[in-house]
């Protein structure tokens, strides 16, 4: 590239009229080691512009799938909605079957002592006449 | 989105928000603050990034409104001076030390250029952004951009050569 070329195009990019090429053939000038004496100057600028670049950002991106665990959370959720229902029923079905053979046996052993309380009472009736002769008896001693 | 597809579209230019971060806040540690902020907002609105039509402006304009408001908090009272590691390359001591010596001197000049200019410069003359893009990222006028533009370029220009003559005087 002919010193006369870069002059103008040197010129154009100080009035911000040069285009992006023409700005790459001014890094391309300035970056090598010989540089006309008078263009000096002008050094610095381009190759700190082309260092400028060079810089990279090192750090890692922590990316957090906060998403995700919403998502999780509902399934979760339902699952212990679904396990609680089933369990549930089974257990109300459990506690019907003992009150109903509680029940049973309830009525089971109530007719039990009620036939024990008939037969006693028959007992009883019998026992009664015995009474008879305790009062004949006591009739018979008292007129002694 | 998937992260892998977010990193995919996000990678190539994450290097770009960051340097563009610390052309305006200077220190490393708060460009890199500032990058992964960035990166985060991005993420937390991949569901809606296939709608945009240009995610690495988008990103870009993200970019410059977080450090222009960082700037402007009171945050940003304890920013520092840090120069990177500058390339090793296979000069002599002396023109090795000239040449970091007017890089950093670059540094300087550009610190002290006002932060509109400072972002012209960074997308033109750093990331070789065209003029429209630069207009959109920034919402300036064609003719505005240009005119802070050179104006940007020739304030750089005279305070390198006010520098290169302090060096021969």
């Amino acid at each position: 590239m002919e010193l006369g070329n870069i002059e103008k195009i040197l010129e154009k990019y100080f009035e911000a009229t040069a285009s992006v090429d023409e700005e790459r053939t001014l890094r391309a000038y300035f970056s090598q080691d010989e540089v006309a004496p008078h263009l000096e100057q002008y050094k610095p600028m381009f190759n700190y512009f082309s260092m400028a670049k060079e810089e990279k950002y090192t750090k890692q991106v922590p990316l957090k799938p906060r998403v995700n665990y919403y998502k999780w959370l509902s399934v979760a959720a339902a699952v212990v909605l679904a396990f609680g229902i089933y369990f549930g029923n089974q257990y109300q079905e459990k506690k019907r079957l003992e009150e109903q053979k509680a029940e049973y046996a309830y009525q089971e052993t109530k007719k039990a002592l009620e036939l024990l309380a008939e037969n006693f009472s028959r007992g009883t009736e019998k026992v009664a006449y015995l009474n008879e002769f305790e009062q004949a008896k006591q009739k018979i001693y008292n007129n002694n | 989105m998937k992260q892998t597809e977010f990193l995919n579209v996000v990678l190539p230019f994450k290097d770009k928000l960051y340097r563009l971060a610390k052309r305006l806040l200077v220190s490393r540690e708060e460009a890199e603050d500032a990058t992964q902020e960035i990166l985060l907002k991005l993420w937390s609105k991949s569901e809606s990034m296939e709608e945009y039509r240009n995610v690495e402006a988008f990103a870009m304009t993200m970019t410059k409104n977080f450090c222009l408001d960082r700037l402007k908090s009171k945050q940003a009272g304890n920013l520092k001076l840090v120069h990177s590691n500058y390339s090793d390359e296979n000069t002599s001591l002396q023109k090795q030390l000239e040449a970091k010596d007017s890089l950093s001197w670059m540094e300087r000049i550009m610190e002290d250029l006002p932060e509109q200019q400072k972002m012209i410069l960074q997308l033109r003359d750093v990331e070789q952004y065209e003029f429209d893009e630069i207009c959109e990222l920034l919402d300036m006028k064609p003719t505005a951009v240009r005119v802070a533009l050179s104006r940007a370029r020739k304030t750089v220009r005279e305070e390198l050569i006010k520098k290169h003559n302090y060096g021969i005087g």
